[in-house]
């Protein structure tokens, strides 16, 4: 286990030095000079060549890319140019908002995902498993963005129950957060929900199947049994690997439900910066964003020890 | 089941608002918050809310004295004298007096990464004559000199409060308007609240504003239906049937003072000679003649704009009479094209990726068909297309611009020489000329005389094919009063009251 550990953890230093290169270099190929767009309507000729100056825009690739990596190597990310705040602030301002819509979309899938598909493997064939796909096709064609107007039409603006969007921190009023939250976690789980129902079905399929529940019914155990703890588990392991992968997603931002409801979190963060130019942001989110996913992919990895016996040898 | 989900959502439902809080719903996320380097339109909003101006504009586009009480120029026109209220103090109960203006000046002409420098180009010192006084020097007599202490470059910061902060300031700005600076989430909300040592603090009637950036036109309706918001700018055109059915809210309209068009590369690059469009005159004036403006208005903004052909709208005073509206002409396009030896141009236009700006492409291209064109689309991103106009890699572009209360801030860094947004590289000495007389001379006649002549020779060049107007959509529950609907699309809070 300890070795197994060791061995993915020396992958993640020359995969995250991967990544920077690549975010570093990807970025200069997107079109437009970031001076100009940051000189406004007015692109005062003094200002766009103080703008080169100072965020080294001038210099070679190289020099301007070990600029970056020695800030980052101290923990400095750099500052958004466009409103001047340091990116590290804005990733600690975003993060819990993207971490709270994250998991509670997450939850939201789970719950329906995981329930669904085990209930339409179960019942294979008849008119739940037939309902149930039905679910799941709808959740993986529903746009987000459409789903999201369509919620805030009927559940803000006709019947005044939930807020239409915006964002307030749990500590001032949880109350008034879980309603700012719960339609754009709906969203975003709905479609989550889809495609893990969609693999809990075909997984725990096989595994209803196999030798050993034939075995477990055999011994005349309860089928509840038989299904929760002897088929489910092991069905579990794609659907781990799936939901991390997810999470990862979710967390690395969802710009048209953030959009949609005006989530402060990742996406519109990363979105306005690439829009705008904003080098320092873009590269510090998705370095950022990145190592979340590659951690997540890691303890994805680990919790298969947990939940599988026969990987631990 | 459905008591259940009943239930939960009665258990989140929306907490009332005060009517203490106006809540204002933006089209977009400001910039930085500070006057000298800021560049948004939409950040101009917010500053009406945070920082007093030497002088402000009225409904008319007056200028009236705000943090100044009046002015007067010198003989020769080099030099302007202002007059500054006495009772001002800015928001860290520093005084706002004539060495705080000196700075601020200087500031906005001298701080690196200044947006000001341009519009005070002229300005070649500053004297604070005594504490209520204050003398701008000029290098020439600048007659928009004025207009332009109306915007940000009017504004006034605390010296100390920028001192200590330098280029950080945007970040906590302390200025002397009516509302002080509380705190921004980037992405999610501003919030100011009542600066009770106004000068003017009669016309204060909320004790805080929440600035709610939201970009989707549709969401940010649902906000004001939902009573989340009190204030939107920017409404959809298509929204507007809908609002006006609607008795809790009501739509305030302006024409704005900026405009939409086409700009063509006459002169930027070697690609203006290497396209008919570009090359000749007489192809530019078939392109406009087969353009129905009216149209383009109804089909690519529902009406909601007002159709024109100069840098500012035929309502204002100093469009140039002597060059009228053209009407479509199609017959006559064509015959322009075979006289000119090209009966079927083919030009790209690139267009901006906004919904607008690909209807006005779509339109454009329809009606430019008619005569003979065959325009090609490009959907380029805005900063992509930014690029595009600044290395002159273009043939034509749909462009437009926010606009400045003064003729002269539509027009100079355009159409002249020099001028850093002159895209179209266009260059006429002419017009070079016509536009310092219409600079250098503060009588209003022989201004809007100069702005005849530039229109004239304008149509003739084309270097800029204007469209039109667009108005400025505000909606607002009918409880708020005291909206002033100045054409510069900034949304002014004094007097603002909910009923």
């Amino acid at each position: 286990m300890l070795n197994y550990l060791l061995q993915r953890l020396a992958t993640i230093v020359p995969t995250l030095f991967f990544v920077s290169v690549l975010i570093f270099g990807l970025q200069q190929l997107l079109p437009g000079d970031p001076a100009i767009a940051l000189a406004g309507e007015e692109r005062d000729p003094e200002t766009i060549r103080y703008l080169r100056e100072k965020f080294h825009l001038d210099e070679p690739l190289p020099v301007r890319y070990w600029y970056w990596l020695s800030g980052v190597l101290q923990g400095d990310l750099g500052d958004s140019v466009r409103i001047q705040k340091p990116v590290t602030e804005l990733i600690l301002q975003k993060l819990p908002v993207t971490i709270q819509l994250a998991a509670m979309a997450m939850l939201i899938a789970l719950a329906i995902g995981i329930t669904a598909g085990v209930i339409s493997a179960v019942k294979k064939d008849t008119a739940w498993d037939y309902a149930v796909n039905v679910f799941a096709l709808w959740g993986l064609s529903t746009p987000n963005f459409w789903l999201g107007i369509l919620l805030i039409l009927v559940f803000a603006v006709q019947l005044g129950w939930l807020p239409a969007s915006g964002y307030v921190s749990p500590f001032e009023d949880l109350k008034a957060n879980l309603s700012a939250m719960i339609m754009p976690a709906f969203v975003l789980g709905n479609a989550i929900a889809a495609v893990l129902m969609r693999h809990t079905r075909s997984a725990m399929l096989q595994v209803l199947s196999s030798d050993y529940v034939r075995t477990a019914r055999a011994k005349g155990l309860d089928e509840r049994v038989v299904v929760l703890k002897h088929a489910l588990r092991n069905a579990l392991i794609p659907i781990i690997t799936l939901g991390a992968l997810e999470f990862g997603t979710l967390l690395s931002g969802a710009v048209l439900t953030e959009q949609v409801f005006t989530i402060p979190g990742f996406g519109k963060l990363i979105v306005d910066a690439v829009f705008n130019r904003d080098y320092s942001v873009v590269q510090g989110v998705v370095l950022f964003t990145a190592t979340v996913y590659i951690t997540l992919n890691l303890l994805a990895d680990l919790a298969y020890f947990l939940v599988n016996p026969r990987m631990r040898h | 089941m459905k008591r259940v989900l009943l239930l939960t959502l009665a258990m989140f439902a929306m907490p009332v608002a005060t009517a203490q809080t106006l809540r204002i719903g933006l089209a977009e996320d400001p910039d930085i918050l500070d006057p000298t380097m800021a560049r948004t339109f939409v950040g101009r909003i917010v500053f009406a809310g945070l920082c007093d101006k030497l002088f402000d504009l009225d409904e008319k586009l007056r200028i009236v004295p705000q943090l100044a009480t009046g002015y007067e120029w010198s003989k020769d026109h080099k030099s302007l004298l202002i007059k500054l209220r006495p009772d001002v103090t800015f928001h860290d109960g520093e005084k706002m007096d004539a060495a705080a203006v000196k700075y601020n000046l200087e500031r906005h002409k001298n701080m690196k990464g200044s947006n000001r420098r341009g519009e005070l180009a002229v300005v070649s010192s500053v004297d604070a004559v005594d504490p209520s006084t204050v003398r701008i020097n000029l290098s020439a007599p600048f007659a928009p000199l004025l207009a332009v202490l109306t915007d940000r470059s009017g504004m006034m910061v605390s010296p100390k409060a920028a001192e200590a902060a330098g280029e950080k300031f945007g970040a906590r700005p302390v200025c002397s308007g009516p509302f002080r600076f509380v705190e921004r989430i980037a992405q999610d909300r501003m919030v100011v609240e009542r600066f009770p040592n106004y000068w003017n603090k009669g016309q204060i009637h909320f004790e805080r504003i929440v600035y709610t950036p939201i970009v989707d036109a549709t969401v940010r309706l649902a906000n004001l239906r939902s009573g989340q918001l009190d204030f939107i700018e920017r409404v959809g055109p298509s929204d507007i049937p809908g609002l006006r059915n609607d008795s809790r809210f009501k739509v305030a309209r302006i024409v704005e003072i900026g405009y939409q068009g086409i700009t063509i590369n006459v002169g930027k690059s070697d690609m203006a000679q290497k396209n008919p469009l570009g090359k000749d005159a007489r192809v530019r004036e078939a392109f406009e003649l087969s353009l129905d403006r009216a149209a383009i208005v109804k089909v690519a903004m529902e009406g909601e704009a007002q159709p024109g052909n100069q840098w500012v709208a035929p309502t204002n005073m100093f469009y140039g009479r002597s060059a009228p509206l053209p009407k479509r002409n199609v017959e006559r396009a064509k015959q322009l094209l075979r006289e000119a030896g090209v009966p079927n141009p083919s030009f790209t236009l690139v267009v901006a990726t906004t919904s607008d700006a690909q209807r006005i492409g779509q339109v454009v291209q329809a009606m430019a068909k008619d005569a003979g064109f065959d325009v090609k689309l490009q959907s380029t991103e805005f900063a992509t297309s930014l690029n595009l106009a600044d290395k002159g890699q273009f043939e034509a572009l749909v462009l437009g611009w926010s606009g400045r209360a003064d003729p002269d801030g539509n027009l100079h860094t355009m159409l002249s020489c020099k001028g850093p947004t002159n895209y179209a590289g266009y260059c006429k000495q002419e017009v070079e000329a016509l536009i310092d007389q219409s600079r250098t001379s503060l009588d209003p006649e022989s201004r809007a005389e100069a702005y005849d002549k530039i229109a004239q020779q304008v149509q003739k060049d084309r270097p800029i094919i204007y469209l039109y107007h667009r108005h400025w959509l505000w909606a607002h529950t009918t409880k708020l009063s005291g909206l002033r609907t100045v054409p510069d699309g900034m949304v002014r809070v004094q007097g603002l009251k909910m009923n």
